[in-house]
């Protein structure tokens, strides 16, 4: 990729853009997209895979027992607190 | 970009607000009946003072989502219910000291973060401390976006393709993506759950994203060569 006099590079736009991305701005007129499809791309990729995390089915509730293992362990620490 | 959540799912979901009550489908461990429920406000103060009840409610409002954190880190079901019981349990221990300072469900998510970090290192995973989970070895790291034009996931990503790319990605790079973009997290939040800056918690982030595009465009390549 070539650069105009004063545009930046994509070493340098690369380097900005977690803080360009987590700003919560709207970063797809920056003046280094318009003349670079490969950060263009990046940008998308990565908004791709943002949007398909938050689209992850989400994780069952553990089994029921659980809470029983739990209170098990639960009462088994007070009582040997309690003796101790 | 814009902002890729705002909220943690659980509150995106309808979390309950204040002056709610706990209804006993949701917030019971099981098998409690409705005349057990009592409103959010008082579950937390009533557990720190040893409401046993209180504190199966605080289990029932919070184990999905320790679990799923704990189920996303370790890929194993057993596992995570070994390490979910473990916070719960520390949280028994420590809940009379929650002072407050951060929001509860944050303070609970950093000690069962601490339980999983615990637990990768005694699988063997070289971490002394939550900053080497944090700082993967440099091969680790995503590569950079340079040199001839490579296919881009062209707007769609398999939801198991992108399930394995992420149980792949090193745990700290994981544990940042899991907490941010799957949990909805806040940057300053997990910047306090794992005792790191706010700007090492957006770079990791935008380090772990790297990473999954690296290996869903391999994963890509690898199957239309198939």
């Amino acid at each position: 990729m070539t650069h105009k006099p004063g545009d930046m590079s994509c070493d340098d736009f690369q380097d900005q853009l977690a803080d360009l991305i987590a700003s919560g701005e709207d970063i797809s007129n920056h003046p280094h997209l318009k003349n670079c499809p490969r950060c263009r791309a990046l940008l998308a990729d990565l908004q791709t895979i943002a949007d398909a995390a938050r689209q992850l089915i989400p994780v069952d509730p553990p089994e029921d027992d659980l809470w029983d293992r739990i209170e098990s362990a639960i009462r088994k620490e007070e009582n040997s607190s309690t003796k101790s | 970009m814009p902002r890729t959540t705002s909220l943690p799912r659980a509150q995106r979901s309808g979390t309950k607000q204040s002056g709610e009550t706990v209804s006993s489908n949701e917030a019971s461990p099981q098998h409690q009946s409705p005349a057990a429920s009592m409103p959010v406000d008082d579950v937390l103060p009533r557990a720190q003072a040893g409401d046993h009840q209180a504190f199966a409610q605080l289990y029932a409002l919070h184990k999905r989502r320790v679990y799923s954190l704990c189920l996303r880190m370790v890929n194993n079901v057993a596992e995570a219910e070994d390490l979910t019981q473990e916070a719960f349990l520390q949280l028994h221990r420590k809940i009379a000291t929650f002072r407050g300072d951060s929001a509860f469900s944050t303070w609970l998510h950093r000690l069962a973060v601490n339980v999983v970090l615990m637990h990768l290192r005694k699988k063997g995973l070289q971490l002394t401390s939550l900053d080497e989970a944090m700082e993967p070895t440099p091969d680790e790291g995503p590569g950079r976006s340079f040199g001839a034009p490579d296919p881009a996931l062209a707007g769609s990503i398999d939801r198991l393709a992108l399930e394995r790319a992420v149980a792949d990605l090193p745990a700290g790079y994981r544990l940042i993506f899991v907490l941010h973009d799957i949990e909805g997290y806040e940057h300053n939040e997990i910047a306090s759950m794992l005792e790191c800056s706010i700007g090492n918690s957006k770079s990791q982030l935008h380090k772990a994203r790297l990473k999954l595009r690296d290996a869903l465009r391999t994963a890509s390549r690898k199957d239309g060569q198939k």
